[in-house]
């Protein structure tokens, strides 16, 4: 009976957190631009979509920043876990616990204060300062993904390395850089996944004349849905989804290969 | 006379304001077993760590082969180190481990195969070569680690408590398993380790630490039967140590008795500690001995039966194959020769060294 229960609690809750996005996936087959009648399935808007030059360009523009935003954040963000390595366990804590902030603060807080910023600094708005505000929040991602393989390390493995000639460099290659790999990939994953779906931030910093597809959406949707938009989101919640199951599935069969 | 090898001078370090060494110098012979013996905090990882090259002392010297290498990086050093846990790269294979060094030397291939079958040999692992690091027993990956140092063909290895994590049957197989090493190798080897049996098992020279000092160093029979004071004494094996009163030379007097001993030049009416070994405290009948007392406490130990004695007011811990059953009354007998005496901590600095065991 309990576990009857319980089997029916988790359907429940499986319903409530999936049905929109079910109800949009369905409805971006749908052939009438009606969203309460079937007319039957469709991959038009789909087609629609790809032959939109305003959606081609916001969608480049969303992978070249998602991708320069990744790898700016992982390099920053592996590097300062390594860095704090040399830290006291009291003063890592901390710094931890302050770049934790910047995840758990309103993404419009963040996007308000870095267009300030960016206006303070007179930065023109556009391009970079989009890929900044990205980089900026990613960080957090990385070195939350990297940190505990840093923890873990045994450095007397490095010191090994170097005590059998190897030069520092060639060291962290063969020693440090296998152990924290997994997290790394898993953090860059994760970066990647929070450029591609972000909005708020994006909206805030990004200017006028420069659309990611976020902000192309939401313009589209200022100006009354279009079925099309619904074939979008339902792209992006797929490449999104087999990202995050990536980044789930990489660490555990990492570590069943051993 | 062998010549010195390695030799620190005046060494001096300490942590966020905590002195781990204090002006510490010692000589290390070529071809010798050298371990440094102490609890631990005493310094000696510190003192196998700067002479590896992993910490840099404050103040003073290393010198190896005459030269002055205080400063040089550990991967420019001609020893290498076997560590605690092993410290295999867990991604390579065993060949691959032992190889690393070589690579970095860039040897011919061949050369490095030679090795690597040559290196597995001497530590009993032939046919080893592909498996993964994480497959072997921790004896095992001790091995290799030793195998991946050794191929380097360093003039000195150092061992920080290679067999820490080993069971005891495991470790007192390494234990004749290094010695032998040590004997076909030829070359130095500097131990760490915090176990006495260990020390006295294995070295041809044992430096007893305590506090960043070095209490005594010498011959692994000197250290037993000869200890300069309390805390060496006390930490190489058991011992009945006891403050006494060396009334002239060749007669001291322990808990109200005279004890004939062959210790000299202490002065008259001079406190003294004496140390005796629980092996040899001889058990007697009650008017044979010296001082009689009662056995209060009994512990078969295999070997030998473990017995406590409560005589004039000290529990004296005796050793014997003969057995004396808790309450029968007892003598107690002690030969001159197997009474160690030894100065009373002059200063109340030295006196603490030995108080915190």
């Amino acid at each position: 009976m309990k576990k009857v229960l319980t089997r029916i609690y988790l359907i429940i809750i499986l319903i409530f957190m999936y049905a929109p996005i079910f109800t949009l996936i369905v409805l971006s087959f749908n052939s009438s631009k009606s969203r309460a009648r079937w007319g039957g399935f469709t991959l038009g808007w789909y087609i629609n979509l790809l032959s939109d030059e305003a959606v081609a360009s916001a969608l480049i523009n969303t992978l070249t920043i998602a991708v320069l935003a990744t790898i700016f954040s992982t390099i920053i963000g592996t590097f300062t876990c390594i860095a704090m390595i040399g830290l006291s366990p009291k003063l890592r804590s901390v710094i931890m616990g302050i770049t934790n902030i910047p995840m758990i603060n309103a993404d419009i807080v963040t996007g308000i204060s870095l267009m300030l910023l960016f206006r303070f600094l007179h930065l023109s708005s556009g391009f970079s300062t989009i890929l900044l505000a990205h980089i900026t929040f990613n960080i957090p991602f990385v070195m939350l993904s990297v940190m505990p393989r840093v923890k873990n390390l045994n450095f007397y493995v490095y010191e090994a390395a170097l005590d059998l000639g190897a030069n520092p460099a060639y060291a962290f290659t063969k020693t440090i850089l296998p152990d924290i790999i997994p997290g790394i990939v898993s953090g860059a994953l994760m970066a990647f996944t929070m450029s591609l779906d972000d909005f708020i931030i994006t909206y805030f910093t990004k200017g006028s004349g420069f659309e990611t597809l976020s902000t192309l959406i939401y313009n589209e949707v200022k100006r009354g849905i279009q079925p099309e938009i619904y074939a979008l989101s339902a792209i992006i919640f797929v490449v999104v989804l087999a990202l995050l199951l990536i980044v789930y599935r990489a660490p555990q069969a990492k570590s069943k290969e051993k | 006379m062998s010549k010195d090898l390695i030799t620190l001078e005046h060494i001096s370090k300490s942590y966020d304001g905590q002195l781990i060494l204090d002006d510490l110098s010692l000589s290390i012979y070529e071809n010798s077993f050298v371990t440094l013996l102490g609890p631990s905090g005493c310094g000696k990882t510190t003192t196998l760590r700067i002479i590896g090259g992993f910490e840099k002392p404050d103040q003073g010297r290393v010198v190896f082969d005459n030269q002055d290498i205080t400063n040089l990086a550990p991967n420019k050093r001609q020893l290498n180190t076997v560590f605690q846990k092993y410290a295999l790269f867990t991604h390579m294979t065993i060949a691959e481990n032992i190889a690393f060094g070589l690579k970095i030397k860039n040897k011919p291939d061949s050369y490095i195969r030679d090795k690597i079958r040559y290196a597995l040999k001497l530590v009993n692992l032939e046919g080893f070569e592909n498996r993964m690091p994480d497959s072997l027993s921790g004896g095992q990956q001790q091995r290799i680690a030793i195998a991946r140092a050794i191929v380097n063909e360093p003039k000195v290895l150092l061992l920080d408590e290679p067999l820490g994590a080993l069971d005891l049957k495991m470790r007192q197989d390494m234990q004749y398993e290094l010695k032998r090493l040590k004997e076909e190798l030829g070359i130095t080897f500097i131990y760490v380790t915090h176990d006495q049996e260990e020390a006295l098992t294995m070295s041809d020279h044992i430096v007893v630490m305590n506090q960043g000092y070095i209490q005594q160093e010498g011959s692994p029979e000197k250290i037993y039967n000869e200890p300069e004071n309390a805390f060496v004494a006390d930490f190489i094996g058991d011992s009945n140590i006891i403050r006494a009163t060396m009334i002239r030379d060749e007669l001291v007097e322990i808990l109200g008795a005279k004890f004939a001993c062959v210790d000299k030049g202490f002065g008259e009416n001079k406190p003294v500690d004496v140390v005796i070994r629980p092996e040899d405290v001889e058990l007697v009948s009650p008017d044979e001995g010296t001082i009689s007392g009662v056995v209060t406490g009994l512990t078969f130990k295999g070997v030998h039966y473990e017995m406590d004695v409560e005589a004039n007011g000290y529990e004296w811990l005796v050793h014997s194959t003969r057995l004396s059953e808790v309450g029968t009354h007892v003598g107690i007998k002690v030969y001159p020769f197997n009474i160690q005496i030894m100065n009373v901590p002059a200063s109340e600095d030295e006196e603490a060294i030995s108080e915190t065991v």
